[in-house]
């Protein structure tokens, strides 16, 4: 904690006008990021004839959630009117094993590139960090045609994202976790070392347990990116293992079609919620992560 | 190149390993099935695309559905090429025009001929819509419906009160009338400046002031002689005549809110394709009475826009089988009924009953019938019939930049002219 | 490098082999899912941007036939003019944005957990999310030009959005939206780690609070601004799902971004030779400001 404000003479007149300024610049930036939330939240508790008549951005005059229920559970999306509630759980199976696997592999690479360093270590580091500035519009016909020659499409189309999520959140992982234990002693691990440990029983025992900081910075990065994706997941999938996004575009979307405002603002929130979620719950931890050595500083 | 081989070992490994975790319980299906990738993903047209899926299924088929929205169907000629490109394509695909052409020149479609002539669609199809569908002779697509893209949707209460008695049927005409409005504080025409819309009216605009066959001739075959001719500089004159009668708020706008402003009162016209139709209905509208539906000035033209869907080629005999079943009930009466009525567009076969269809779906086949024999029937280049992929795509450029500038006609034809050759080849 | 021998133990045989290069092992499946995943698809790309690819890839070569239609269609200057005026702003102003409040969060401030998720959740939401609010936002006849004059300041004018000139700051507006908690947090946790024992002794040699932040904690923390620059640069350039939602590149396409061009000659106009050459010219833009980085980055390491 930097205690400036705590330091001894900046109290009197001077301050209090200091303090006011300050929150005032605080608040009115609040406004700022908090004003595409609040037309939507204000939105999707609309009636929709309310959404035609009023304008958009608006106080509902009285609040419903009929939105909310439409966009849950009675939607049509395409042919099927059963809401955003089946995509939900195909983005929930999506995003765990994602989530975890490129995590432990960025933890496992992170760890072999800082503690048991090979030759060359820093070259492949580099190239593989290089991996997170290809734009993904690139790597879409190419990565089509390979997923078609390991099988993994049609209804094994889960698994294909799943492995595509994973091949490009590597760079990522890797580089939070290499980042996060290249600041810590290498002396802990030598002394492992001496005592006959090997290279898992050291990473299981002695890296993961001073890991969570960086594992929750990982995770939540991670979890955001795959459950916002949509370009991967409207490619890749078929059908009824489209993820949420997809099923959210397509509940938006209407080429020649009306228009539900409120319920399509409904279901972009729902949509929405897990991340939110997240970054409510353990965005203390998120800044604490960055604060332990995630990025260098 | 170990590297390579490295890799692609580890991936099969990889793959081999999550197939395994996964319980693999496909079971062979002796039904017909259907995968239908289409951008029909909500209100009135997820209805209609599920009217079909509930006649697939009481035929005894499985209908798997894969709706991708975004963008008049960008999105979806993204995941369509992935399919192809993985060797899984959906058996059944939503595209237009002369992309099906395209497609089928990739040797990727199915040969139809045999539910086509069992139930003899040639008969049933006008020629315009059959060149669509056909290729090498052979059926690869079946034609959904038939939209008109040269609508004016009028308010009758703004025209009264700005003292226009009736939609004129001339381009001059119509900027008098919109004159009129202007003077009596409307907004005369509702626009959305997105590059689609902005090429709607320009193509309207090019029919109205030089005719089928010119239109044709320039848009069509490219004719350079056409696309950088007098008529042509006419056009975009009267197009840019059109931009100083609409609002400053017009550009970025969705169609949907511009129908809403002639709904509302605050425009008095809108130059837009049939689905406008839906909007006017979904707010309990009435046609003749609290909507006009008047074509745009031309020499009884009619610019015109049709769906498909397309039947990829697929192995498995459940999948073949599904196919041609779900062909022969896209071209049913039944369903280009219920499917047309819900779309606000008219069936695009022949012989279905009129009696249910508004007052300007009627006039839309009548016309439609007019046009086809008088050789003024032609098909959209902003809504990919005419033209598809890079040329109908340097169409909207120019449509959109000559609208967002202060460009002049002259150079407007020049730049036409050179990026559509451009995209040619 | 005393930690390369870490993994050595006397032994013989397989295992000790196993254990010598077991780092190595361990990394090797994510090196080579990169090389052919990132690498191999690279080198198809280029190859595709020789070729005369139109609506599938094809393998036939046709010069350089992609790269000359690139620059001669207007949307592609448009497009590239446009990456580093909203690349450069949104960079710079998302960093000072980010800063400011960080440091203004540095100040004992109460309810500084709120106020800091209010900054950070834009990170959590997509642009497929936001984008139709964003919309209605900077629409003038129905966002806040217009609230504006409802409250009465009838002269107020924000039409930004459609407005030619304009249009690219409103992707400024929104991108800076998103990521500047982002930037904040980074920030934010790079001040908490700021010795203040040094912060003390200048406080007492008579420093001003602006003078102590300028001249000493920002300078103190400047590595995580090099880190701050390369993740917002690497959200410039990927930029796409922005322009789609807020845009879809109009007025015209004068909102048009590299990655859109790509995107709409690739996929909807038919032109796979022409977007794999402009996906070329984008790599080519990342790599000549992301290799010398990479480059002081790992040589700082290695001290």
């Amino acid at each position: 904690m930097s205690e400036l404000a705590n330091l001894p003479g900046t109290g009197g007149r001077g301050h209090a006008i200091g303090r006011f300024v300050i929150y005032a610049v605080l608040i009115l930036f609040a406004f700022y990021f908090l004003a595409p939330l609040g037309i939507m939240v204000s939105t999707s508790l609309k009636t929709l004839a309310e959404t035609r008549t009023q304008s958009l951005i608006s106080l509902p005059r009285e609040i419903s959630f009929d939105a909310w229920k439409t966009a849950w559970d009675s939607a049509c999306i395409g042919v099927d009117c059963r809401g955003l509630a089946p995509y939900f759980k195909n983005s929930l199976l999506l995003v765990v094993p994602a989530v975890t696997i490129s995590s432990l592999l960025g933890a496992l690479n992170g760890f072999a590139l800082t503690k048991f360093r090979f030759r060359g270590a820093n070259v492949i580091f580099a190239m593989m960090l290089f991996g997170s500035f290809i734009p993904f519009q690139v790597v879409i016909l190419p990565m089509a045609q390979t997923l078609g020659k390991l099988g993994l499409t049609g209804d094994n189309s889960t698994y294909g994202l799943i492995f595509v999520h994973i091949v490009y959140g590597l760079a990522f992982t890797t580089l939070f976790f290499r980042n996060y234990y290249v600041s810590v002693p290498d002396e802990l691990v030598k002394a492992a070392t001496i005592d006959g440990a090997g290279f898992f029983t050291i990473f299981w025992r002695i890296m993961l347990p001073i890991s969570p900081p960086i594992i929750v910075v990982t995770v939540i990065w991670q979890f955001t990116q795959i459950w916002n994706d949509f370009l991967f997941g409207a490619t890749f999938t078929s059908g009824p293992q489209q993820p949420l996004t997809v099923a959210l575009n397509n509940l938006v979307n209407t080429s020649t079609g009306v228009k539900m405002y409120n319920v399509d603002m409904a279901g972009a929130i729902i949509a929405a919620l897990p991340t939110l979620l997240v970054y409510i719950i353990a965005g203390k931890y998120f800044v604490r992560g960055l604060t332990a050595g995630s990025v260098k500083g | 190149m170990s590297f390579m081989r490295t890799s692609a070992f580890v991936g099969a490994a990889f793959a081999v390993s999550l197939m395994a975790t996964s319980a693999l319980t496909t079971v062979a299906h002796a039904e017909p099935t259907v995968e239908v990738l289409h951008y029909w993903t909500s209100g009135g047209e997820a209805k209609a695309a599920a009217e079909l899926k509930s006649e697939f299924e009481a035929a005894g088929g499985k209908w798997v559905d894969s709706p991708v929205a975004g963008g008049g169907g960008d999105a979806q000629a993204t995941v369509l090429r992935s399919r192809v490109l993985a060797g899984d394509p959906p058996s059944a695909v939503q595209i237009k025009g002369p992309n099906i052409a395209d497609w089928a020149e990739q040797g990727a479609l199915a040969d139809l001929n045999s539910v086509a002539d069992a139930e003899g669609w040639d008969k049933l199809l006008p020629p315009q819509i059959q060149k669509i569908v056909k290729y090498d002779g052979k059926y690869v697509a079946v034609p959904v419906n038939i939209h008109r893209v040269d609508w004016i949707w009028a308010n009758p209460e703004v025209l009264k009160k700005a003292g226009v008695d009736s939609v004129p049927n001339t381009w001059d005409g119509l900027f008098a009338a919109a004159d009129k409005i202007k003077a009596a504080g409307f907004i005369p025409f509702a626009h959305g400046g997105q590059d689609w819309q902005d090429a709607t009216v320009l193509e309207t605009i090019i029919l109205g002031v030089g005719g089928a066959d010119f239109f044709n001739k320039a848009l069509g075959d490219l004719d350079e002689a056409s696309l950088k001719s007098d008529t042509m500089k006419k056009a975009f004159t009267y197009f840019r005549k059109f931009q100083g009668y609409v609002d400053d708020g017009a550009s970025g706008r969705d169609w949907n809110l511009a129908t809403a402003m002639v709904m509302n009162g605050k425009a008095g016209m809108q130059i837009m394709g049939d689905w406008a139709k839906g909007e006017f209905f979904a707010a309990g509208k009435k046609a003749g009475t609290d909507f006009l539906c008047v074509p745009t000035p031309s020499e009884h033209g009619y610019i015109l826009n049709s769906d498909s869907i397309a039947m990829f080629k697929v192995k498995g005999d459940d999948k073949v089988e599904g196919q041609k079943v779900l062909a022969k009930l896209i071209m049913g009466e039944k369903f280009q009924e219920i499917f047309n009525l819900y779309k606000g567009s008219i069936p695009a076969r022949i012989g279905v009953p009129r009696d249910k269809f508004d007052s300007c779906a009627i006039k839309s086949m009548d016309d439609l019938d007019t046009a086809s024999k008088g050789g003024t029937l032609v098909g959209s280049v902003a809504h990919e019939i005419l033209q598809a992929g890079a040329v109908r795509g340097a169409f909207l450029d120019v449509a959109t930049e000559f609208f967002n500038s202060s460009m002049s006609a002259d150079d407007a034809v020049a730049k036409l002219a050179e990026e559509m050759e451009n995209a040619k080849d | 490098m005393s930690s390369t021998e870490l993994g050595t133990r006397p032994g013989g045989g397989m295992f000790a082999f196993v254990q010598r290069w077991i780092s190595a092992i361990v990394v090797a499946p994510s090196f080579a899912a990169s090389l052919f995943f990132v690498y191999g698809f690279i080198l198809w790309t280029l190859y595709m941007s020789f070729s005369n690819s139109r609506m599938l890839p094809s393998y036939q070569f046709a010069g350089l036939d992609g790269y000359r239609k690139m620059i001669e269609a207007s949307r592609f200057s448009v497009s590239f003019e446009n990456l580093f005026i909203f690349g450069g702003l949104f960079i710079v102003v998302a960093m000072v944005l980010g800063c400011l409040l960080a440091v203004l969060l540095d100040q004992r401030i109460r309810a500084e957990g709120v106020l800091r998720t209010i900054y950070l959740y834009p990170m959590a939401i997509s642009f497929i999310v936001t984008g139709v609010a964003w919309k209605w936002i900077l629409t003038p006849d129905i966002g806040i030009e217009r609230f504006m004059h409802e409250m009465g300041f009838a002269n107020f004018r924000f039409d930004w959005i459609q407005d030619t000139d304009m249009v690219i700051y409103t992707l400024v507006i929104a991108a800076v939206w998103q990521a500047s908690g982002f930037v904040m947090a980074m920030v934010l946790a790079a001040l908490r780690g700021v010795d203040q024992e040094i912060i003390k002794a200048a406080y007492l040699d008579g420093a001003s609070l602006p003078r102590i932040y300028l001249g000493i904690i920002i300078p103190s923390v400047r590595p995580v601004f090099v880190s701050a620059f390369v993740i917002l640069m690497h959200l410039a350039v990927k930029s796409f799902d922005l322009v789609v939602a807020l845009t879809n590149g109009g007025p015209g396409f004068q909102s048009s971004l590299p990655a859109n061009f790509m995107y709409e000659m690739t996929f909807r106009r038919n032109q796979i030779n022409v977007g794999s050459a402009s996906a070329i010219f984008m790599l080519g833009i990342v790599i000549a400001i992301i290799v010398p980085y990479l480059y002081s980055e790992l040589r700082e390491r290695k001290r």
